[in-house]
């Protein structure tokens, strides 16, 4: 197989570049930068050879790595990539290189304990995206904890280890509990494989209980949606964010919240259909719950970071609705708003954390004006705004479109609903922007600040690029994971299919098949209208 | 009937651990060099080790069915040994601080150990008493090792009258048992009746006996002050080896005698929930680390007792893995404390540990480590410990049970992160002069500390092990 090892060298260079970075001594800061830069680049370099490897229009998994790890219970060290995780790898490999330079100047302390752990931090989550067998999964699940409490506890703000151990606890919660769902799932399936699992599931081989498949639903979508974070599980995230070193919030906003929609997609749905499509209801009520609150409370919010945070749960909401509506193109939507929430929030925080590199401090009322100072950090500050609250032509919009589109079709009141949340965006977004940069200099203190420097222009003219770029071409993206959405659906129409062949289980919504056009995003508007 | 040649080599770890014993009693006199007996105790607790291997190659009865070497018991041994090992190792340089004479101290640990060794092959019931009597009178006087420290003589007091007490009990359940089957050979009682009452009575009374062993609730209110009175190196010794050949007996006894697994099964059930609690909820308001380690101690034999109620080879395999990684977790968290403490062991708060990753950073890290592997994070032995139990359970269908004890995992994290928040993410408070690491206590950590991640990333021989069917040598 060509390129056998790819997944593997992939997950674990950044714990060599650990390694690397510990035999160095404390004091050559400049040298444990360069070398966290290096690996991280690398990383991102090697990243990108997975596209060629995942052919346009596949569903299945890739570049797989198989090998028994523990004979008893059978627990095999099992990677793969398919569309939907290819991208949020990249995803991930793009933003370490940024947020380590992010953290050049602005981390003076314990420097090379915090490389290390930003790039534990790189292993754990490229380990989730990639592995194929649950309790690999959890492994990686649970070791990304360690790192992002450290950073948070460390590295963070004043009441930094007050949301170091609330973030600990409540993934904990939730993690747990999900162990005990992968260990139950492995008693009755006798495996941890994935693709094995589903494909027992699907030939009918297991035929789950409709107790036990709502019982295992909870048990996995708990971890997830606090992961995620749904309302009311969100609390932890605005602390963790707020307290988060800026590396470690664009980190936490730009992949670590994925994790959990990521697992909604690649676990619960097609592990658990009917247990899916029973809670989708309640589901798809916390997220536009989420949309709309998260958007109220970012409006009022003094805090320029506390604002951003909040806006995260409003648009992570987007993502789960876009999930739990089961359609193609809200899929697709739910898929690419993830990546564009990594991209838009990350810049976001990262010209937060720039801001408060001048200033410490995130309160709007102590800014005001700031155009005048710092035209360029305004000029991009401007660009991620609108990137976030969806303008045409930017990434954000696309996501937003398609999964709106995609619900609409299916349940139109939960796009009315949700869409609200589309115009709080611009609200708070614009709003925030121009108590921030627009108007008189207010303080003295704002008014000799110095504008974006060398290495900042280059770190968010990098975010620029690829904000533009994935408004564009769109369809480059899309085209790359519509297949594995269409397999995620498709996999819960066939358990219905049995479902239907076997007396019908009550308390079912008769979902009809989905429309699935191949290259679904290009669906015009008219077709909107026509509904 | 006299002893064979095979009866001696079945029980030749205990006769090692005597020897030993006897020996450091006899030289005291003699010698003044403290090198000498930690040198002497080290390498009879490396030749009992050793020697388990010689009983393990004769698996059979002893001693006309008294004694049974078989894997089970050939694997408490090797633990005990291992446990006893590192207590000897990292003690020498305690017991200078501290003043005390080495030579009864390490005859009393070996003789300690012959009991426990005693305990987890024994296959008879008063055998059984003998070996839980010779561990625990060692035990009492060992935790009132400093004399002169009011709370270690608090300590062996309380040890020594709830223990007389829990001894007592357990004897009143043999001879109920006796009573009723006519026999204290526990391969003899496998078609007792039931339903009968006084058995039921005897079985409960062997049940509580143990119960206060192993410190579950609400049998384990002396556990929080023997364990914080008591010298720390008695204390990661208490936490690790007594406690483990109680469950060895417990396990026996249970796997043999099948009335005692249809009684027990809801005394488990209730006793870990209440254990798990006890525990847990315990050690959320300790500020004493010592004292906490010992809460969290409680707790973890409600983890065990979970796989217990699951009533199944894949529990017996799950208590024998997660027994090894809680020894090696406890041992080394206790040894650090223990060696933290500093003179008279004054320096046990929270507080004292505030930015021991600047000043120690090999400690703090090795502490975190363990910490880790008792909260049960992956990469740490004490992950697949959990794991084990989890699997054993939920392969039962005791889900609640699963539940409950994911909740407590929880309330763990919040305490053990609570010590590595304070030796990572706070300042050291002013400059405590705190000893550098002697040789023999680094190399206890890291021994521990390197077992605590092979086994966690590398199980599979231990487990593979506790699952073979031979293991009780049937």
């Amino acid at each position: 197989m060509a390129g056998g090892h790819l997944l593997t060298i992939l997950t674990f260079l950044p714990a060599l570049g650990a390694l690397g970075l510990l035999l160095l001594r404390g004091e050559d800061q400049e040298w444990i930068r360069r070398l966290a830069l290096a690996v991280s680049v690398a990383e991102f370099g090697l990243s990108l050879l997975l596209i060629p490897a995942v052919p346009l229009g596949s569903a299945g998994y890739h570049l797989e790595e198989f090998r028994a790890w523990i004979a008893s219970p059978p627990i095999h060290y099992h990677l793969g990539v398919d569309g939907i995780s290819l991208f949020l790898v990249i995803l991930t490999t793009f933003l370490t290189p940024i947020s380590i330079l992010a953290s050049w100047k602005s981390i003076q302390h314990r420097v090379k304990e915090f490389f290390v752990m930003l790039l534990l931090l790189e292993v754990g989550v490229v380990g989730v995206f990639l592995s194929l067998d649950l309790f690999l999964f959890f492994l990686f699940w649970e070791v990304m904890l360690l790192p992002m409490y450290f950073l948070i506890g460390i590295w963070g703000h004043e009441r930094r280890i007050y949301a170091a151990v609330k973030f600990v606890l409540y993934t904990m919660a939730g993690s747990i509990l999900m162990l005990v769902g992968i260990v139950w799932l492995y008693t009755i399936t006798g495996t941890f494989d994935l693709p094995a699992i589903q494909k027992m599931l699907q030939a009918g081989l297991v035929v789950l209980s409709p107790r036990a498949e709502l019982l295992l639903f909870a048990a996995f979508f708990l971890a997830f949606a606090i992961k995620v974070p749904l309302f009311p599980l969100h609390t932890w995230l605005p602390d963790a964010h707020v307290e988060a070193p800026t590396a470690g919030s664009v980190i936490l906003a730009g992949v670590l919240l994925k994790m959990g929609t990521y697992g909604m997609i690649r676990f619960c749905l097609p592990l658990f259909p009917d247990a899916s499509r029973r809670a989708a209801p309640l589901v798809a009520a916390l997220a536009i719950i989420g949309i709309i609150y998260g958007a109220l409370v970012a409006l009022v919010q003094p805090n320029l970071k506390k604002l951003v945070a909040y806006s995260s749960v409003s648009h992570l909401g987007f993502v789960v609705l876009g999930i739990f509506a089961f359609n193609t193109i809200s899929m697709q939507g739910a898929v690419y708003q993830m990546l564009n929430h990594g991209i838009s929030t990350g810049a976001l925080f990262l010209l937060v954390g720039m801001l408060y590199d001048r200033r410490h401090t995130f309160e709007i009322a102590e800014y005001g004006g700031l155009a005048t100072p710092m035209p360029r950090l305004a000029a991009f500050f401007l660009f991620a705004a609108l990137s976030s609250l969806g303008l045409p032509l930017l990434n954000g919009f696309v996501g937003e479109y398609l999964i709106l589109l995609g619900t609409y079709q299916r349940h139109w009141n939960w796009a009315v609903w949700a869409a609200l949340g589309v115009i709080l965006s611009a609200c708070y977004l614009l709003w925030s922007y121009q108590r921030v940069f627009f108007g008189e200099v207010t303080h003295g203190k704002n008014r000799e600040l110095p504008d974006a420097s060398a290495r900042e222009k280059w770190i968010l003219a990098a975010m620029a690029v690829v904000i533009l770029w994935m408004g564009i071409g769109s369809p480059m993206f899309t085209q790359r994971f519509a297949a594995s959405c269409q397999n995620v659906l498709d996999q819960m129409q066939r358990n219905q299919a049995q479902e239907a062949a076997a007396p019908p289980a009550p308390g079912i919504s008769n979902a009809p098949v989905a429309a699935s056009v191949p290259g679904a995003p290009h669906i015009s508007v008219e077709r909107l209208g026509n509904r | 009937m006299f002893p064979l040649r095979e009866d001696f080599l079945r029980v030749l770890p205990e006769l090692v651990f005597c020897a030993g014993g006897t020996l450091l009693m006899f030289l005291q006199p003699f010698v003044r060099s403290r090198q000498a007996f930690s040198s002497l105790a080290l390498l009879a607790s490396a030749a009992a080790t050793l020697s388990a291997g010689f009983a393990a190659l004769t698996p059979g009865t002893a001693f006309g069915g008294l004694i049974r070497a078989d894997g089970f018991s050939f694997f408490f041994h090797l633990l005990i040994g291992l446990v006893v090992f590192l207590v000897v190792l990292g003690s020498s340089s305690y017991l200078e601080r501290e003043r005390l004479a080495p030579a009864e101290f390490y005859a009393l640990v070996l003789f300690a150990a012959a009991g426990m060794g005693v305990l987890a092959s024994a296959q008879e019931l008063l055998t059984a008493f003998i070996g839980l009597e010779m561990s625990s009178i060692s035990s009492y006087i060992l935790a009132g090792y400093r004399r002169d420290a009011i709370k270690s003589s608090e300590s062996a007091m309380k040890y020594f009258l709830l223990g007389s007490f829990a001894t007592a009990f357990f004897l009143y359940g043999i001879a109920l048992v006796y009573g009723k089957t006519g026999t204290t050979v526990l391969t003899q009682m496998g078609s007792a009746d039931v339903s009968d009452t006084v058995l039921k009575l005897g079985l409960a009374l062997i049940l509580v006996g143990l119960g206060f062993k192993v410190a579950a609730a609400p049998f384990q209110v002396w556990t929080p002050d023997v364990y914080e009175g008591a010298p720390t190196p008695v204390t990661a010794l208490f936490s690790a080896g007594p406690k483990a050949a109680a469950f060895a007996l417990l396990l026996r006894i249970f796997v043999m005698v099948p009335a005692a697994t249809q009684l027990w099964f809801w005394a488990f059930w209730l006793l870990a929930v209440l254990t798990m609690f006890t525990g847990n909820l315990g050690a959320l308001v300790q500020s004493n680390v010592k004292r906490m380690l010992a809460y969290s101690s409680i707790a973890h034999a409600g983890y065990l007792l979970v796989a217990f109620a699951a009533r199944s080879e894949i529990g017996v395999a799950a208590i024998l893995f997660y027994l090894l990684a809680y020894a090696l977790a406890k041992l080394g968290a206790f040894t650090v404390v223990g060696h933290l403490g500093g003179g008279g062991e004054k320096h046990l708060d929270l507080e004292d540990y505030a930015g021991l990753a600047q000043r120690q950073p090999f400690a703090a890290a090795a502490l975190s480590v363990f910490l880790l592997s008792l909260l049960g994070l992956p990469v740490t032995a004490g992950f697949f410990g959990k794991f084990y139990i989890f699997k054993a359970a939920l392969h039962s269908h005791l889900i609640w049970l699963a539940v409950l004890m994911g909740l407590n995992s929880v309330i763990g994290a919040y305490y053990y992160l609570r010590l590595i928040v304070v030796m990572y993410m706070r300042e050291p408070r002013e400059e405590a002069a705190c000893a550098p690491f002697p040789a023999a206590v680094s190399m206890v950590l890291t021994i521990c500390v390197l077992g605590t991640l092979y086994f966690g990333l590398f199980p599979n021989h231990v487990i593979s092990f506790a699952l073979s069917p031979g293991l009780f040598g049937r």
